[in-house]
């Protein structure tokens, strides 16, 4: 087995990842980029498992579960945040999210801003509870 | 070239391809599915290089699970069905940083294992990574399954409109 031929998929991977996150505006098409970004660095930890004999045998193969779990997790917040966003804003284009704005401003303007897609939050709203 | 870098080859080839097609596609439910198709490739990578537990790991939680949530979100975000074109930003910065890194990455790694062959350890099966989590990588894991739940927890109050800000004024209004 050549490892170079999974690094070099990885190393390419990851490049398309931090490609994805820096061009996309959609925020879920971010996300999945970051998705492209991790699974890199799993298949480098899986690789690196068969190269490098440590101490702990199958340390990397350890490690890549561990950041599954965490992907698992940052996706899970991270599609909250999304879905949070939209229900404010009624768009999810990252580079329309106004930064300098204070917070208080922003529950004051959600009706105005949000109007039509009102009926979102209330079915939300009805499966939360 | 033996069978397994044959194979590699190939499943490297796929998950780049698709991996393409993720960041490049103007659909977005497609770009969704192109994602499984790169991360299914990487299971197949994972169980050419003998980690079995890892690989069926990787098709439960993110072929079953993250992608699926992946769709949800596209569809409650009310995205279009249909090429749009306004999913992207303008490109050279993109570009200039993915490829730097990508091709920077790439240059390393090859610079540093060149064309050497290495044998496959002994597979990484339930039974022996089960082993090692519970033996040596314990405390890591529960502080793991800690973070998970606070992650779980955290998403339901922020996708909970009636918690956080003005709670009594909300609920008033509600009932």
């Amino acid at each position: 087995m050549r490892p170079v031929i999974p690094y070099v998929t990885a190393a390419l991977l990851f490049g398309l990842g931090a490609y994805g996150v820096l061009r996309r505006r959609n925020a879920v098409l971010v996300l999945m980029a970051v998705e492209l970004m991790l699974n890199a660095v799993n298949l480098i930890l899986v690789t690196a498992d068969t190269t490098v004999r440590a101490a702990l045998p199958h340390g990397g193969q350890v490690f890549a579960l561990f950041v599954i779990v965490l992907a698992a997790a940052e996706v899970g917040v991270g599609l909250a945040i999304v879905l949070q966003l939209y229900r404010l804003r009624a768009t999810v284009a990252v580079d329309e999210v106004p930064l300098a704005e204070p917070p208080a401003v922003v529950p004051a303007e959600v009706p105005a801003t949000v109007g039509g897609p009102a009926d979102p939050r209330d079915t939300d709203g009805r499966e939360a509870r | 070239m033996t069978g397994a870098d044959v194979l590699l080859l190939a499943l490297g080839a796929v998950a780049v391809g698709s991996g393409v097609l993720v960041v490049t596609t103007k659909h977005l439910v497609r770009a969704g599915l192109y994602l499984v198709v790169c991360l299914g490739a990487l299971a197949g990578d994972y169980l050419v290089l003998t980690a079995e537990l890892v690989a069926w790991v990787q098709v439960l939680i993110y072929v079953g699970a993250v992608v699926v949530l992946l769709l949800f979100a596209v569809m409650l975000t009310r995205a279009p069905i249909g090429a749009s074109d306004d999913l992207d930003r303008p490109g050279w910065p993109a570009g200039l940083i993915g490829g730097g890194a990508g091709l920077g990455l790439a240059a390393l790694l090859v610079d540093a294992y060149r064309w050497t062959a290495v044998d496959l350890p002994e597979a990484g099966t339930a039974e022996r990574l089960g082993g090692e989590i519970f033996r040596g990588w314990v405390l890591p894991f529960e502080v793991l399954s800690v973070l998970l739940l606070a992650a779980l927890v955290g998403a339901v109050v922020l996708s909970r409109p009636d918690i956080g800000r003005t709670a009594p004024a909300r609920g008033t209004e509600a009932r």
